[in-house]
This record gives C-alpha cells, sequence and structure tokens, in this order.
C-alpha cells in the first residue's frame, strides 16, 4: 500500500518529543545557564569556585579511578557468566533469576547493604574475630584506610552493577548463530579462538551498549558511594549534591552537573567510535 | 449535547474549585521529622486545636526551596512554619514572614524570658517568630568510661586538657579510640566549631578566625583527634555508636542522644562540654513558629502556635520528644529518666560560671551551608589532611571574610558588635 500519508510517524512521535523538550531539554538549558551565569549576567564565577574547591581533583580522580575499575571487572565477570550460563540446560532461568537480584534493589540500599557488612561492628569484622584472624574490630571505612574504602566502595559497585551487563550481554550471545561455533568447532578452532574470533565480534552491539550504560552510570555513582564512604570519598555527584543541598549553592552544583554530563557524552562518543557497529546490525 | 455536557463539567470544576472549603491548616516543619516524632506530634501534642491539622515535614534544604517557591508564586499553601532560628533567617531576610508582636507580648507576660524572645525578633524590628523548643549539644559518656577519668578531673567541669587525658588513658586500657564526634555527612559538627571550639579557645567565632589563639586551639584539636575514633568521619547521630559500643564518649545534640540515654538512663552520665582558655562555648539552638506572610489560615496558624506554647503542651513535648521548654519552667519529676539525665546536662551548662553563649548565625541568609564550608573545610585540611594550620587559616579566613562581607551580615554573640559586615580580623 502506498504511504499517501507521510506524516503519521511524526504525528506519532510528536508526544515523546514535546515530553522530552519539556521535562529534559528545558531543564538542561537552564542547568547550563545556571553554572555559567552569576546574577543573571554570563559568568565564569561557579566554574572558577568549582574548580578551586578543596574536593574538587579528588573527586575527579575518584571517579575516574572508580569508573577504571569497576567497568572492565563487571564486563569480564558478565561475559563469563553469560558464557556460563549458555552452557547450561536445565535450571537456567533460576540461575539468570538470582544472578539479577541485585538489580531490584535500590543504589541506597545496595550500599547499606555492603555497610552492614563493612562497618566496625559489621559481618566482616564479626566473622574476622570469630576465626581468630583479628583481635578487634578493625575500621574498613574511615579516612585512614583510603585503600580499603575504595575496595570496599568498588566491591559494592560491582555487586550492584553487574547484573545489568549480564543481562545486555546475555541477550546478545542468544542472537548468536549456532552454526557458526559449529562450523568453527569442525574446523578444529579451539574454545578460546571460537570466543574471540565468533562471538566476541558478532555480540558487539550488545557490548557497545553494555559498556556505555555501565559507564555512565559509574560517573554518576553515589548513593554507595555516600553509604559507604560518607565525606572520605569524594566523587562528583556527591560534591554536586553537597553544593546543592549542604551549601545551597546552586550555581556551583549546576557545574557539576555539566561537568558530569559533559564526561558522560565525551565517554559515550568514545564508545561509539572506539567499538563501530556494522550499519547493518543496528535496530 | 456533548459541547453542553463538557461545558457543564468545566463549570462544575470551576464551582468547585472556588468555593472556600474548611481546610486543615497546614504546619510545615523542619524539626520533628522522625516518624515516631511526627506521629507524638500529630496525635498528643496538637491534640486540643480546634480546626484539624495537617502536620507536615520537610528536610530543611527541601523546606527552603519550598518556601521560597511559594513566595515567588505568590501562591501560599502553608500557614504555619517551624524551623531552626538559622532556617528562618533568610525567610525573614526576604520580608516574608509576619510580625507576630502581639503574641510575642502576650508570652512575656506568661513567662517566656525576654531575651529568648528577642532572638525572634531575628535582628528586625518587629518579632519574626515565637521560639517554641530549645535544645544544645551535651557530652554522653558510658559509665564504664569513667574508671579512664584523670585524677581530679570533674565531669561537669571539663577542660580540653582534661578530655584529651581521659582520651588517652581510655586508648591505652581498651586498645581503641574512644571518643567520638558526629563528623559524618549528616552530622552537626559544624556547630562544634561554631558553638564550642571557637568560642572556648579564641571568645570568638568569626573575628578571631585567624588570630593565633585560633591556631593554638587547632594545634589541641590535631591533639584531641589523635584520640577520637577515625569512624568519627562516618558518624551522624552519635547515639548510634554509643549503642553499637564503637565509642565511650560522644559529643552531639541532646535530640541526637536521646535514643541511647533513655534506652539505658542507668548506664550513661551527660555532661557540658569541655571549656577553653577563654570559657566553655556552648550553643543554644533555638526552634521557632513563624507565619509566612500570604498565609492561607493565620486564625489558625496563630490557634496551633497559641496551642503550642502553653505549659502543659512545653512539658509534654519535653517528655516526649526530649527538646526543652521555651517557657520558664521546671520539668516535672516522672519525667522519662534519659530526658532527665538530658536536662540537668543543659542546665549544668547554662548555669557554669565560664559559660560562654555563642548564638546561631544571623543576617547570613542562603550563605549559612557556604558559612558551614568554611569551618568543616577548615577541619577536613587541618586535622585530616594534616595541612599547615597558619596556611589553611589563612585561606580559609580570606573566604570567611568576603562571605562576610557578600552578605553584610553583623558579628553575633560571642563577637563583639560590629557597624555593618562581621570583619575577620
Amino acid at each position: 500500500m502506498p504511504n499517501n500519508r507521510p506524516w503519521i510517524p511524526y504525528l506519532l512521535i510528536l508526544p515523546s518529543v514535546a515530553f522530552l523538550a519539556l521535562l529534559f531539554v528545558v531543564p538542561l538549558v537552564q542547568t547550563i545557564w545556571l553554572a555559567v551565569s552569576d546574577n543573571g549576567m554570563p559568568s565564569p564565577a561557579n566554574v572558577q569556585r568549582m574548580m578551586g574547591d578543596l574536593n574538587f581533583t579528588r573527586s575527579v580522580q575518584n571517579t575516574f579511578l572508580l569508573t577504571l575499575a569497576v567497568v572492565p571487572v563487571q564486563i569480564v565477570i558478565a561475559l563469563a557468566m553469560g558464557t556460563m550460563v549458555a552452557k547450561v540446560a536445565a535450571g537456567r532461568e533460576t540461575i539468570l533469576w538470582i544472578w539479577t537480584i541485585p538489580l531490584g534493589i535500590s543504589d541506597l540500599a545496595a550500599g547499606l547493604v555492603w555497610l552492614s557488612i563493612l562497618q566496625n561492628s559489621g559481618y566482616l569484622n564479626s566473622f574476622l574475630y570469630g576465626l581468630g584472624i583479628i583481635e578487634r574490630q578493625a575500621s574498613w571505612l574511615s579516612y585512614q584506610t583510603p585503600f580499603a574504602l575504595f575496595l570496599g566502595i568498588a566491591a559494592a559497585e560491582i555487586w550492584r552493577g553487574t547484573a545489568i551487563v549480564m543481562v545486555i550481554i546475555v541477550a546478545g550471545l542468544n542472537q548468536v548463530p549456532k552454526e557458526y561455533r559449529e562450523a568453527a568447532e569442525i574446523f578444529g578452532a579451539g574454545p578460546w579462538t571460537r570466543f574471540y574470533r565468533i562471538t566476541l565480534p558478532l555480540i558487539r552491539p550488545a557490548l557497545q551498549s553494555a559498556l556505555i550504560l555501565r559507564t555512565v552510570l559509574a560517573f554518576e555513582v553515589f548513593a554507595v558511594v555516600y553509604a559507604l564512604g560518607g565525606r572520605n570519598f569524594p566523587v562528583l555527584v556527591g560534591e554536586a549534591y553537597n553544593w546543592q543541598n549542604q551549601n545551597q549553592n546552586y550555581g556551583v552544583a549546576a557545574a557539576y552537573a555539566v561537568l558530569i554530563m559533559l564526561i558522560s557524552l565525551a565517554a559515550t562518543m568514545f564508545y561509539l567510535k572506539a567499538i563501530r557497529v556494522d550499519p547493518e546490525r543496528l535496530p | 449535547m456533548k459541547h453542553l455536557a463538557s461545558l457543564g463539567i468545566l463549570a462544575s470544576t470551576v464551582l468547585l474549585a472556588a468555593t472556600p472549603v474548611l481546610a486543615d491548616t497546614v504546619f510545615l516543619s523542619t524539626q520533628l521529622r522522625p516518624i515516631a516524632e511526627a506521629t507524638v506530634v500529630r496525635e498528643e501534642l496538637l491534640k486540643g486545636v480546634q480546626n484539624p491539622v495537617d502536620y507536615v515535614v520537610e528536610e530543611p534544604p527541601q523546606f527552603a526551596v519550598r518556601m521560597e517557591a511559594e513566595r515567588q508564586a505568590g501562591a501560599h499553601t502553608i500557614s504555619l512554619v517551624g524551623a531552626l532560628h538559622g532556617e528562618l533567617s533568610p525567610l525573614a531576610d526576604k520580608d516574608g514572614l509576619e510580625p507576630l508582636d502581639d503574641v510575642a507580648k502576650a508570652l512575656a507576660s506568661k513567662g517566656m524570658p525576654q531575651p529568648l524572645l528577642d532572638l525572634g525578633k531575628l535582628g528586625k524590628s518587629s518579632q519574626q517568630y515565637i521560639p517554641w523548643m530549645q535544645a544544645t549539644y551535651v557530652m554522653a559518656a558510658r559509665k564504664d568510661a569513667l574508671q579512664y577519668l584523670p585524677q581530679g578531673a570533674d565531669v561537669n567541669k571539663l577542660t580540653y586538657d582534661q578530655l584529651i587525658e581521659w582520651g588517652k588513658k581510655m586508648q591505652e586500657a581498651t586498645g581503641q579510640p574512644q571518643i567520638g564526634f558526629p563528623a559524618g555527612p549528616k552530622g552537626l559538627m559544624s556547630r562544634f566549631f561554631q558553638g564550642y571550639f571557637y568560642p572556648s579557645f579564641t571568645g570568638g567565632v568569626v573575628r578571631p578566625f585567624q588570630n593565633a589563639d585560633a591556631a593554638a586551639g587547632w594545634e589541641k584539636l590535631k591533639e584531641l583527634w589523635a584520640v577520637v575514633n577515625p569512624n568519627s568521619t562516618n558518624y551522624d547521630f552519635m547515639q548510634e555508636p554509643l549503642l553499637a559500643g564503637e565509642v565511650m564518649v560522644a559529643w552531639d545534640h541532646v535530640a541526637r542522644l536521646k535514643e541511647a540515654i533513655s534506652s539505658e538512663p542507668d548506664q550513661y552520665v551527660v555532661f557540658p562540654a569541655p571549656a577553653g582558655p577563654k570559657g566553655r562555648g556552648y550553643m543554644p539552638v533555638v526552634a521557632g513558629l513563624a507565619v509566612p506572610k500570604g498565609a492561607p489560615d493565620k486564625a489558625g496558624a496563630f490557634a496551633v502556635i497559641e496551642h503550642l506554647t502553653t505549659l502543659d503542651t512545653q512539658l509534654l513535648t519535653a517528655q516526649k520528644v526530649g527538646f526543652f521548654p521555651t517557657l520558664d519552667a521546671k520539668l516535672p519529676t516522672d519525667i522519662d529518666p534519659g530526658v532527665g539525665l538530658l536536662a540537668a546536662a543543659v542546665n549544668a551548662t547554662q548555669s557554669s560560671p565560664d559559660a560562654l553563649i555563642s548564638l546561631l548565625p544571623v543576617g547570613l541568609g542562603d550563605k549559612g551551608g557556604e558559612f558551614n564550608k568554611v569551618y568543616m573545610d577548615s577541619f577536613q585540611r587541618i586535622i585530616l589532611q594534616n595541612e599547615a594550620v597558619g596556611d589553611v587559616l589563612k585561606a580559609q579566613g580570606a573566604t570567611l571574610a568576603k562571605l562576610m562581607s557578600d552578605t553584610k551580615a553583623p558579628c553575633w554573640a560571642p563577637d563583639a558588635k560590629s557597624d555593618g559586615a562581621c570583619p575577620v580580623e
């Protein structure tokens, strides 16, 4: 049937466009203006204030460090989990269901779960004390133990965020036709070669989505860090929150928000370029 | 027909919206927020008010945003606000509160102390808020910590040197630092600097920020911090680490110690904060009731104020939530033993001969958060990051001076009065 009403698709996406414009673009423009203005005039004062702040450099470092530590580990774990579950016949659904439990828990709740493990009177100390490894409660989350604190936060983030990566990767793995692997097996390719030469290139779109999603989320990490580290481990979103909530300075908070957005955009662009997906495989 | 029907619906909607309904008096508060306390307010403290009252709570930052939004929009839903002195001050600065002079006059004759009422003027000529309830900060210790108290030290007349000595002995005996401070993200540590540490060591808060007395004080605090539990930077409410046995001695707001002390009153002693070379600094915390300009139900708001400031309600408030009366009143003897302990410590603080009162900041408008940040940043740099005291005080002093000149806030006690913005000397 010839399409004699070409405007219909546009009409159908109009509500969502209007919705985005109203609830996303308008606040976005307002936030950017708030960040680069002072008393209604364009001014770099907020950005300067942000960059001159005591915790600015530390929060940038911590955020990047955490992203670099967490995202690769999550991708590797998710790939391993996805490949493992592919071999399972009975009970596959149950295993997947258990693995995705952290997905249903809010960030802050995940942070509090790990707090109950790692705090002074927490499960870890009780366990170590019970085994006679430590003589008294050890602090893992104080400003005097930055390395342990970092490990604790990274562990909590990995626990919380791996499930979403796994879901995307399992979906990608399901799309890989069995025949390719069987053909490779006939020609004598070992498991590693099959994974590296066939599976990995074919799940590229899934990998790209997972990486973009996880990296952007890692730059926005907040609740877990707030629950475990409080002020001891400043991150970008945490600083934005402090400036907005505690210091009541919306300009500097907006400057942080804009910075986080720019970093997230840059990371997305990087992945779009670095992991190119063939146009015919795009949805 | 269809048109007629929709017209009818429209008309009835407009009529419904325009008809004045007997609405509840909306009472928005930043105090008594936890569910248990809010329930006490709804079910007990507000019982006896004629018109039904809708008690709503809001965290302080959201409170400021909501009040500002209503003021800008000119659409008022809130008839009465209950908030801290410092939270009401930005509203008064924008001329957003009804004058309450008649109410204040009536309360003065009922025995509300005049200095307390004067606080409610927020530096203006008319009464901006009515003092509702008050509290302060005290120290609490588990009784088994008392055996390590240095020889000759009286827990009610403690000095900073003795506190350090005490901390050292406890650490030696137990192997762990046993003193705790609420320096976590939601803790009230900045009030320790403004109301206790600075007044005790320098006799002021803003003027002497970077002088030699302040530098000496910070060196003393470094000594103290060596025996303070390093988890202090995670603590928000000290009742939790006290109950968990992580610390034996703690400093905090009475309401944030109450749960621990009320649950085991025979296990704790409560006493005033230590004194420094210039006296025993302390900060009274006053929560007030105010009526925003444009309030939809002013009469209802006045009725609630009147009810909450009767002697019976004030005593009930102390009994149930541990905030003390603003009327000059004796607490009954059968009060909750934990509240009794706290009240005794508050009394000991106020009546101590070297007491040095430090008021909450006034005139900073919405810069109160940044004022706190100056003290907390100094703490982070000097104590946690071990930077040189002189350099930090110079840098933070410059920030403080700019803040004061931007807001033009005049000095408040214990700093000597100033003409115009309070200077950093």
